[in-house]
């Protein structure tokens, strides 16, 4: 080795290196700043649902003042925030990502491919964190809406399960088609799947067929799957049965539509 | 020890042949040109070394590892495109970013200073221009201290003032220590910048040299000459590549002296007379010529002197 060299790490001892941790850290930060620099990409996620829940339903004294509605409603825009969190970023991030060749240049430096995945979920994670909090404050605040800190936590960690499906459309819409395009659908992936999963409106209110189309989406297992987690009651079959086969079937679509890309892009 | 190496490396991209069969080794502390028209398998030969890609048959070590294992990548530097900037990010984060990949970072504000970017670390890397962008995207390869430095096409749109400001700072970087591997289709940039050229033709290596050594074995001279029958220079033997240029011809000839025996002997009209040794843009061209006339199965130099 030359003395030029001598300076130089050598490939043995490279030094201290950052750990998955820290690296995973590092790609979080980056990736909330990238979104935050652009405010109105957030400011619906972050604003829209506590704003629905301030104006749809505080004003109705009937289901405001009734425990067991508020608190429904409060947790159906939870999962409308989380939801649509879970789709934009995923979606938008890959569609951007396979057009932007910044994605490949980070695949070239000394992280390892899961510090990126872990980066992903936390960034998006506190992302969804931020928008259910407003949800609960509103809730909390001007409803009748209630749980104990107990059951809140157990919300919390059914609503993470529960956002698993969302996250998979997000990421096969993602591979599927260019940007432009992500965004338009995804938009009405997120109002179809809020409405008919009775997001906006209680299934109660729902006729009988809608309310059995309702139950096929996985926008109203996640409602269902949430509700039991705070209020307590039977969960009933076809709500965890349908997370499992939405998981399922778009992890299935996701990797397919992620090798098909793949091969075009590299070709 | 060298630092990379590909043994009979051959990738292809369904039926496209993108690398075939290249065995090369990269040794540390030289500057190596990578030469090659577009389409020639430069960038997918970087993409191995970066683990972007696996070859399809063959083996590709980096610092005597997998290239694909993120820890190998430690010493490795290489540049976005200039598009590929994250927008958004100031210029201070987007060095920030990529230099926590590293443990021992060079810190920005040298980095900043060695690469002219000290005014622009609060800009948004969307404002800078195309000069700034590629300043600073050349400068990334350099944040982690690393021993071998991957430069695809660095002052692609530079100006000529931006590629020499640019050049200096990868000869300062190379005389620091760094072995560098810079790609491009300038070849006034191959020659101002590297000691060993390695051309890339078809995905294969077809030369693999010293620039003057490249000069001298090719053994490529160029003609000019005026003449009212063009059309008969046609019979003349040794013509590697045949150009018009004004009222000129311009031939590119392996051997001038035959040549112009030849061309006195065979009683073609002629005046204006001009013979010198060409550059390595016209032995570029005329070894891929004759690389492509062989077919894939590349080149030998011995050959061709």
């Amino acid at each position: 080795m030359s003395t030029a060299e001598a300076g130089r790490a050598t490939p043995e001892a490279g030094g201290t290196v950052p750990s998955v941790w820290q690296l995973t850290l590092l790609h979080a930060r980056y990736q909330l700043i990238e979104t935050f620099r652009v405010p109105i990409a957030v400011i619906g996620t972050l604003v829209f649902p506590a704003l629905a829940l301030l104006f749809f339903v505080v004003p109705q004294r009937a289901v405001a003042d009734n425990p067991v509605y508020a608190t429904q409603a409060v947790i159906s825009l939870s999962v409308f925030a989380v939801m649509s969190n879970a789709l934009f970023t995923f979606g938008l991030t890959i569609a951007e990502n396979r057009e932007k060749p910044w994605d490949p240049y980070l695949r070239t430096l000394p992280a390892p491919g899961i510090a990126r995945v872990l980066a992903q979920i936390l960034s998006t994670g506190l992302l969804g964190l931020a928008a259910i909090i407003p949800v609960i404050v509103v809730g909390g605040l001007f409803t009748a809406a209630e749980a104990s800190a107990l059951r809140v936590l157990a919300g919390l960690v059914a609503l993470a399960v529960s956002a698993v499906p969302f996250m998979l459309i997000g990421t096969a819409i993602g591979y599927a088609m260019p940007f432009k395009a992500a965004i338009a659908v995804i938009q009405i992936v997120m109002f179809g799947l809020a409405f008919i999963g009775g997001l906006f409106l209680p299934p109660v209110l729902f006729a009988d067929w809608l309310d059995t189309i309702s139950k096929f989406t996985p926008s109203r297992q996640a409602r269902e799957f949430v509700i039991r987690a705070v209020q307590g009651g039977p969960l009933e079959w076809w709500v965890w049965v349908g997370i499992i086969v939405w998981t399922a079937v778009m992890l299935a679509a996701a990797l397919v539509l992620f090798r098909r890309d793949e091969g075009r892009r590299y070709r | 020890m060298n630092l990379a190496r590909f043994e009979r490396v051959t990738r292809r991209y369904g039926d496209v042949v993108a690398v075939h069969d290249v065995t090369l080794d990269l040794d540390p502390g030289v500057l190596v040109g990578m030469l090659g028209p577009n389409g020639a398998g430069k960038t997918t030969l970087l993409s191995l070394l970066q683990g972007l890609r696996r070859p399809t048959s063959g083996a590709v070590t980096l610092f005597g590892g997998d290239p694909r294992d993120a820890r190998r990548r430690r010493l490795l530097g290489s540049t976005p495109q200039e598009t590929a900037l994250p927008e958004t990010l100031r210029v201070r984060e987007v060095i920030d970013y990529v230099g926590g990949h590293f443990g021992d970072r060079v810190p920005t504000a040298e980095l900043a200073a060695e690469f002219g970017l000290d005014d622009l670390l609060r800009r948004q890397s969307g404002s800078l221009s195309g000069g700034q962008k590629r300043r600073l995207a050349v400068a990334l390869a350099f944040v982690g201290r690393p021993r071998l430095v991957l430069l695809d096409e660095p002052t692609t749109g530079l100006d000529v003032d931006g590629r020499r400001t640019l050049w200096d700072a990868i000869r300062r970087q190379h005389q620091a220590g760094a072995t560098v591997v810079v790609t491009s289709h300038y070849l006034e940039e191959i020659e101002a910048l590297a000691q060993r050229v390695v051309v890339i033709g078809g995905g294969t290596v077809i030369a693999d040299d010293t620039v003057a050594r490249i000069l001298a074995r090719v053994g490529v001279s160029q003609v000019r000459l005026r003449t009212v029958e063009p059309e008969r220079l046609a019979v003349l033997p040794g013509i590697a590549r045949r150009e018009q240029s004004g009222e000129h011809e311009v031939l590119t000839v392996a051997d001038a002296d035959a040549f112009v025996r030849e061309l006195v002997g065979s009683g073609i009209d002629f005046h204006d007379l001009a013979v010198r040794g060409a550059s390595l843009e016209e032995a570029f061209l005329a070894l891929t010529a004759r690389a492509s006339a062989n077919g894939a199965g590349g080149f030998d130099l011995e050959e061709a002197s």
